[in-house]
């Protein structure tokens, strides 16, 4: 942090000798001082090195099937074969109904928790249980999905309800960076506009959230790639191991009806389907974890974006 | 936030939007009452009516789908559960502080930012990928390395399980660490202390509470993960003997048995039983976490 302005004590001395000569002290201390900075780099290297290990080792075991085609075939012979045309759109089913319902309630819930509450204890249990639905276990989220919407409401197993399911459970992602993106715009511009004679509601739609509008769609693309990723909470709420779509129609899916998704089928085929042609389960996962970063770059450009604009 | 914006001439849309800015507000509350609620609801018939609560907590005997004697005991379950978890932040917890203290104290600014990105990017790897890289590449390694007749074992799922907590660990910690005033490193070096001395002596003792909670928030992260470790950890019952054996946890059974039982049978509302103690174990460890970082505050 402020590392250019630090001295070593032993460097300077003032009994006329040689200026610039180390003491043994001061160079037991730059010793430890490198041997403590190269440590923890290594540990922060060691977070790193797998991430690309995994990407590496999943594209060279999948080289031979990625094509064009892979992505716009269907699976064939028992799923031991073929591309992923039914799970990649099922997967964009999911993701946008689930964005369309988790996005207004995400965005105004975080309004509400930065623009109208006060610091009052009902406030704090509300924000306990923003950060209690995030930790809880995304299996929970699956049992939840099965007894509200499958059961209760009636919607049987169908992207609608895997949908919800997968909005509530990604719900905190998008409150949190909304609420983040809010905050960051500066109180004046909200006092200059209510003295204007502006109402709260207006300096909201006008001022506050045109001005954090990048923040909240970082949040909303990060939901996007939670979303996108998640199986357990699909699987018994709509998503199935096997569905045959038309190819190349992207309104093949009705939203009462079932449908495959690809980390359901990553699981599938990896853990049920006997004798899969070598690659196509490392295929699947390098597109599953290829759109998922792809993703989370967007939202990373986005921010970078934001942070190059900011005029205040 | 500010004073009460209630003049004569609010139109009535406002009031209208306003109602449903709160109801947004609360949804949460309401949510996570729905999750205990709908979960609960499943549940509650076998919970009340027939379930030997000390067996189910104690027997490490899982037989649901016995012809003669249905035995539910999870214990082999949450002793699956628990021993997974410790092992992975075993892993995690020195890497993700290390790497947590370099961040925040060694960094130039470009550095911390590229860093931060890896960790994001490492974040959002999906966990049924990570059980994929559990069951191929790791299975293949743990074989190789230690002679194991099976590679899918209870440190398969640890490491697994690790790498997906560290990101967590890492923010969190960074967020203690920076939180220390510089003052407090200032004063540390102005005696002549080095960078080690200043890190292990100054600000690890005044920022551990958010490391805390950092380990805390990973670890509840870890018990919650279903897919890494249902196809990374064998998934057969069994006490753990060491880091060599094959665990079943309390998350991979429900996944892999509600799909097959019927609904409202006393398995499938056991499924559902496991689910309330889930919920209620991270519940807990999430609400520590929470008043552990309030406390940060308050000091």
């Amino acid at each position: 942090m402020n590392n250019t302005t630090h001295t070593e004590p032993g460097s300077a001395r003032a009994d006329g000798g040689s200026l610039f000569t180390e003491t043994a002290i001061g160079r037991r201390k730059r010793w430890t001082e490198n041997g403590v900075r190269i440590f923890f780099f290594l540990m922060c290297c060691f977070m790193i090195l797998p991430l690309l290990l995994i990407i590496g080792y999943l594209l060279y075991k999948a080289l031979p099937v990625l094509s064009f085609d892979f992505l716009f075939t269907n699976p064939k012979d028992n799923m031991r074969a073929g591309g992923l045309w039914a799970p990649f759109l099922g997967t964009i089913y999911l993701v946008i109904v689930s964005l369309l319902v988790s996005a207004p309630i995400g965005v105004f819930a975080a309004v509400y928790l930065n623009e109208y509450a006060r610091d009052t204890w009902f406030t704090r249990i509300v924000n306990l249980a923003v950060v209690n639905l995030a930790g809880v276990p995304s299996i929970v989220h699956a049992l939840f999905g099965v007894g509200a919407f499958v059961l209760f409401a009636g919607l049987g197993e169908s992207i609608l309800a895997a949908s919800l399911t997968l909005a509530i459970m990604t719900l905190p992602v998008i409150i949190a960076s909304t609420k983040e993106a809010l905050n960051a715009v500066p109180m004046a511009f909200r006092e200059a506009c209510w003295n204007l004679g502006a109402t709260r509601w207006q300096t909201i739609r006008r001022i506050v959230i045109p001005n954090s509008i990048s923040g909240i769609l970082t949040g909303v693309i990060l939901q996007v790639s939670r979303a996108a990723g998640e199986t357990a909470p699909i699987m018994f709420t709509g998503a199935v191991f096997y569905k045959a779509i038309a190819e190349g129609d992207v309104f093949a899916y009705n939203l009462m009806e079932q449908c495959m998704a690809l980390s359901l089928h990553l699981f599938t085929i990896s853990t049920q389907v006997p004798d899969v042609t070598a690659g196509i389960p490392d295929g699947t996962a390098i597109v599953l974890v290829g759109s998922v970063l792809l993703v989370n770059a967007a939202a990373i450009v986005v921010r970078v974006y934001l942070r190059t604009r900011k005029k205040w | 936030m500010l004073g009460k914006n209630k003049g004569a001439n609010v139109p009535f849309s406002e009031t209208v939007i306003e109602l449903f800015i709160r109801l947004c507000g609360i949804s949460a509350i309401i949510f996570v009452f729905g999750i205990f609620f709908f979960v609960f609801r499943e549940g509650a018939g076998f919970l009340f009516g027939g379930l030997d609560l000390g067996q189910f907590l104690t027997s490490p005997e899982w037989y649901p789908t016995s012809l003669s004697h249905k035995r539910y005991g999870t214990f082999a379950l949450i002793l699956g559960t628990f021993s997974v978890t410790a092992l992975a932040m075993l892993l995690a917890v020195p890497f993700g502080l290390g790497a947590a203290i370099f961040v925040s104290e060694f960094c130039s600014p470009k550095l911390r930012e590229t860093f931060k990105i890896i960790i994001e990017l490492l974040a959002a790897i999906p966990s049924v990928v990570w059980g994929f890289i559990g069951l191929t590449l790791m299975n293949q390694l743990i074989i190789k390395l230690f002679n194991a007749p099976i590679g899918l074992t209870m440190l398969n799922g640890s490491i697994m399980l690790a790498l997906m907590s560290v990101p967590i660990i890492v923010s969190i910690a960074e967020d203690a660490l920076k939180a220390v005033p510089d003052s407090y490193r200032e004063a540390a070096e102005a005696l002549g202390a080095t960078r080690w001395q200043v890190i292990y002596r100054v600000l690890l003792p005044a920022a551990k509470n958010g490391l805390l909670a950092a380990v805390l928030l990973g670890a509840a992260r870890s018990i919650g993960e279903t897919m890494a470790v249902l196809m990374a950890t064998g998934h057969s019952v069994n006490i753990p003997e060491g880091p060599l054996s094959w665990i079943r946890t309390l998350t991979a059974t429900i996944a892999a048995e509600l799909g097959e039982v019927a609904r409202g049978s006393e398995h499938y509302q056991v499924l559902f039983i496991i689910g309330i103690l889930l919920f209620t174990i991270t519940f807990v460890v999430n609400l520590i976490a929470d008043l552990v970082i309030k406390g940060i505050r308050q000091a």
